[in-house]
């Protein structure tokens, strides 16, 4: 018992204590696989950021994955038409816990500029979403402030090995005369 | 221009209802019932040749009667023998036709014109124009459970469709 204490008191140059949550979300926010979901000309800034000026390897969200299997942070970038939506829905679902959503854009924010028939009124009537960036678009500021946004959120969420899946599973929207959002 | 507009007007005899080229741009309004001859007449003429049809669209006016108009964008991308020089003939010519809302009908130029095939189901597709004979006249932008014809004016603007699901 007072060997133990002892190691403890002297063991500041050799080890640390923490909290498991806190170390594995210090891992997880310094290492997101990306899943780029681009389809629209947002699709230009997020290539800005995602290039060496702006460079967001310094967050650690350097490798975009092309299989939702391997990614943990989906970016929706563009606008999202209702053909489109089932597809987005699909890739999030195929995505593996744990998973977090970036609205990137005016349009995946609120439908943007688009309110007709065509445009899903924001992406959160579809999948949860854990970070808007407004803009039309964004500039590569704001989603380096996202992202950092993003990984002070994983940083304090709790619970690292429950699954935090939110489910909107009704895909079927009912026929309304007036804007979802 | 006017030459073309003549030899149109001649060649279609009394399809025509109106003609016009304001702004160097020859028009001819034709009847409904008899769009499809006039088309492969100035497909097949001699004199005109427009085998490239640019463009088919619609358009609706809508409190007009007859309240949709189609309009077909055609050229003549033929060589032609000027004495013994060869060279690009420069015809373009817009034919438009009106539709009324019931029924929605008009003959298909498919047969005419293959790439008329997918700018009819465009026009089916936004504006409900049903094209006569068109060998398949699906939507080709939108998707099968949607429910009426965005592009008409009185479509809703607000009004929100059923998503569709996840398809393979």
């Amino acid at each position: 018992m007072t060997q133990q204490r002892e190691l403890l008191r002297q063991g500041d140059d050799s080890f640390l204590t923490t909290k498991v949550d806190a170390v594995v979300n210090w891992g997880r926010k310094y290492s997101f696989f990306l899943y780029p979901f681009v389809t629209a000309c947002c699709g230009m800034e997020f290539m800005a950021v995602a290039g060496p000026r702006y460079d967001l390897d310094r967050f650690g969200a350097a490798l975009p994955r092309f299989s939702p299997r391997q990614a943990d942070l989906l970016m929706v970038v563009g606008t999202i038409s209702h053909r489109q939506a089932p597809i987005l829905k699909k890739v999030y679902d195929q995505m593996a816990e744990p998973k977090w959503v970036v609205a990137f854009g005016a349009c995946t924010c609120s439908g943007g500029p688009y309110n007709n028939y065509a445009t899903v009124q924001g992406i959160d009537t579809i999948v949860p979403v854990d970070i808007y960036i407004p803009g039309c678009p964004p500039r590569p500021e704001a989603v380096l402030d996202g992202i950092m946004k993003l990984q002070t959120f994983v940083q304090r969420s709790p619970g690292w090995n429950k699954p935090r899946h939110r489910e909107i599973s009704d895909l079927e929207l009912p026929i309304i005369e007036k804007p979802v959002a | 221009m006017e030459e073309l507009l003549d030899r149109v007007r001649e060649l279609l005899g009394d399809a025509v209802v109106d003609s016009h080229s304001h702004f160097g741009d020859a028009t001819v309004l034709v009847k409904r019932e008899r769009v499809l001859e006039s088309l492969r007449t100035l497909r097949e003429h001699p004199d005109l040749r427009f085998n490239f049809l640019i463009d088919l669209t619609a358009v609706d006016y809508l409190g007009q009667d007859p309240r949709f108009e189609v309009v077909y964008h055609l050229a003549s991308i033929e060589t032609e023998l000027h004495g013994t020089e060869p060279s690009k003939v420069q015809r373009r010519l817009r034919v438009k036709t009106r539709v009324p809302e019931d029924p929605c009908e008009l003959d298909s130029a498919v047969e005419i014109w293959p790439a008329a095939n997918w700018m009819e189901r465009e026009a089916w597709d936004l504006y409900g124009v049903r094209f006569k004979g068109h060998p398949d006249l699906r939507r080709i932008l939108l998707y099968e459970e949607f429910k009426g014809h965005p592009l008409r004016k009185d479509y809703p603007k607000e009004r929100r469709q059923p998503l569709i699901g996840p398809r393979n």
